[in-house]
């Protein structure tokens, strides 16, 4: 029965859905490490899901594909970072206006555009030689059989750990989070670091979206994303601000969720308004036994103010 | 002189104008406004209705008209949407085109006695005349494509995966279930509920979940099934499809459809109100009636 449970392809199920809270939960933390909270990550996901499964459908270049998505990013993204740094917008306020203009823009245009849902021929599975065949335990199944977009999230981790931790351009970043007074007086420009951590958030958006679009699930249809943007808003406080607790809680919230599809696939009678409510539940107790020890950025959502 | 002429000809401009605004439901032309929960383009539920009006504008010509309200699933904006039309006074017939909309229809309707509407899926009009109800046997579809799933099914598993347990979306699993098993008694149909009619990501990897259980077939209700049909086609699985033909998506997958055809009741109520009957009458959609219908895709042979 446990085994039943436990088999290997739930842990396969469970990286998977954990690949696109990644993308776009990497991104929103380091927007937030400069202060900026960007709530429209939702609708970014959406523009970049459409852009690069209508790039793939008229070319069938997946490459181009993920360009596409990348650059849809980047246009959402500086328009984020214009809005919230340069207007100085009310964060909350301006990301619901994001998440609706990218809801509605990417309906519009695959109305437009495509039509009715397509499917495309999306990142295949790779299997990585040798290592995809072992058998121990699954590994092989669990790890190494995902297509590209998989791997590149989960590469992600370490090296935004190593960016935010190591790098003078980490410093940079968590400096104008917490005190951008200070920064500014250093000569470091507040500004454009928060631009620059926005914009990437935003194309990291954009990826997440194409992570389903053109990766793991290969269609698209209005919505696509389904709420997907939020939680990952949520996984960056889960995660505590760091790239390792966001995976943690993207892995976690994951596993409850392949978990309770396994639990119906094998047919364990579960009322299934429990299994769905599961993850959210289990994700929020989680947070609540937490560690309680925070890296915060004090001067979250706080727009900056020379004082001049 | 002059002006008393010319303040006639006001008058009786105006008069003109004024007679001729109320008037605007009763010329020839037959207009239907309708409010639907998702998309037109969703190859389900909303789309079913949209291609039905679609057809009886291209029947009627200039005889008809219609506007369609679309992704409208919170039932308050739809309320706003149906209130406004109502009181327009310009449609003669209005559709809500969600079991959700039955309580704003049970409101509206009484205070728009000579306005007729029609929503669905349900078979409840209130005991109001003018108020048809409109449902589909989606159990009859459900049996047949049940029957040959099971008949086609390898390993003897099947995936279902279903929005929320209510509806059509019910009928056509348990008319599946029922018609699975009356073929193959040993034949398991794993049924997952998701909780919504929307959740592409989720009903993806419950689509995954199934096939790593060794289900050879699949088949699912609600907007999301977009996302099973590529899971499907990517594993050379079958696929069994309801709502609106999805065999263009589905290519190669694409066993059976069972599609719902409203125009056939729509052009019965269009009848009944142009005759002065604006309602009372609840439609159920069968295979027998000709509302249900079954489309066979590529990989039905």
């Amino acid at each position: 029965m446990i085994e039943n449970i436990l088999a290997p392809s739930v842990f396969a199920t469970c990286l998977r859905l954990a690949t696109p809270y990644l993308f776009a939960a990497i991104g929103e933390m380091f927007g937030q490490r400069s202060g900026v909270l960007n709530l429209g990550v939702e609708g970014i996901m959406l523009m970049g899901a459409f852009f690069a499964h209508y790039v793939v459908l008229s070319t069938g270049s997946l490459l181009l594909g993920v360009i596409g998505a990348l650059i849809a990013g980047l246009v959402m993204g500086i328009a984020v970072a214009f809005v919230n740094v340069t207007l100085k917008a009310e964060q909350g306020i301006s990301g619901i206006g994001v998440y609706l203009f990218g809801l509605g823009m990417s309906e519009l245009l695959f109305k437009t555009l495509v039509g009715t849902p397509r499917s495309v021929s999306g990142f295949p599975p790779l299997h990585i030689p040798v290592l995809s065949d072992i058998q121990f335990l699954g590994i092989g199944q669990i790890f190494f059989q995902h297509n590209l977009l998989v791997y590149v999230a989960f590469a992600l981790v370490p090296i935004s750990a190593y960016v935010l931790r190591r790098t003078p351009l980490g410093l940079m970043i968590r400096a104008v989070g917490q005190n951008p007074e200070a920064a500014d007086a250093m000569g470091i420009s507040v500004t454009r670091v928060r631009y620059m951590t926005v914009i990437f958030g935003a194309m990291m958006a954009g990826l997440a979206g194409a992570s389903l679009s053109i990766a793991l699930l290969n269609v698209f249809q209005q919505n696509l994303t389904s709420g997907l943007g939020f939680i990952a808003i949520a996984l960056v406080y889960f995660g505590r601000w760091r790239p390792f607790g966001v995976m943690l809680g993207a892995l976690l919230f994951s596993f409850v969720n392949a978990l309770q599809l396994q639990i119906s696939a094998i047919g364990i009678d579960v009322p299934s308004e429990f299994a769905v409510m599961a993850p959210y539940v289990i994700t929020i107790i989680a947070l609540v036994f937490a560690s309680k020890q925070t890296e915060k950025p004090t001067a979250l959502t706080k727009p900056f103010d020379r004082g001049e | 002189m002059n002006k008393r002429i010319l303040t006639l000809v006001l008058v009786v401009m105006a008069m003109v104008v004024l007679s001729a605004l109320p008037a605007a439901a009763q010329d020839d032309v037959f207009r239907v406004a309708a409010v639907a929960p998702s998309a037109t383009n969703d190859l389900a539920f909303s789309q079913s209705m949209y291609k039905a009006l679609t057809m009886l504008d291209e029947e009627m010509g200039d005889g008809f008209d219609f506007v369609f309200q679309e992704n409208t699933f919170v039932v308050d904006d739809a309320a706003v949407a149906l209130r406004e039309w109502a009181s327009s006074g310009e449609y003669d017939l209005i559709i809500a085109h969600g079991s959700q909309y039955g309580s704003i229809i049970e409101e509206l309707a009484p205070e728009f006695p000579e306005v007729s509407f029609a929503w669905g899926t349900d078979v409840n009009t209130y005991g109001l005349d003018n108020v048809f109800a409109y449902t589909a046997a989606a159990d009859q579809g459900g049996y047949l494509n049940g029957a040959m799933a099971a008949y086609m099914s390898e390993s003897g598993t099947i995936g279902v995966v279903g929005p929320i347990e209510v509806g059509d979306a019910k009928l056509y699993i348990d008319g599946f279930v029922a018609g699975a098993q009356a073929v193959n008694p040993d034949v398991q149909v794993l049924v997952n509920y998701i909780q919504s009619f929307s959740d592409v990501p989720l009903a993806t990897e419950a689509a995954n979940t199934f096939v790593a259980n060794g289900a050879d077939i699949l088949t699912g209700s609600a907007q999301m099934v977009v996302g099973p049909i590529a899971v499907a086609k990517e594993n050379g699985l079958l696929w069994f499809g309801t709502q609106a033909s999805q065999a263009e998506l589905a290519e190669g997958a694409g066993v059976m459809f069972q599609v719902y055809r409203w125009d056939t009741i729509l052009r019965d109520m269009i009848e009944k109100i142009q005759g002065g009957t604006l309602g009372g009458e609840a439609y159920t959609l069968t295979l027998a009636n000709g509302g249900l219908q079954m489309v066979m895709g590529q990989a039905g042979g």
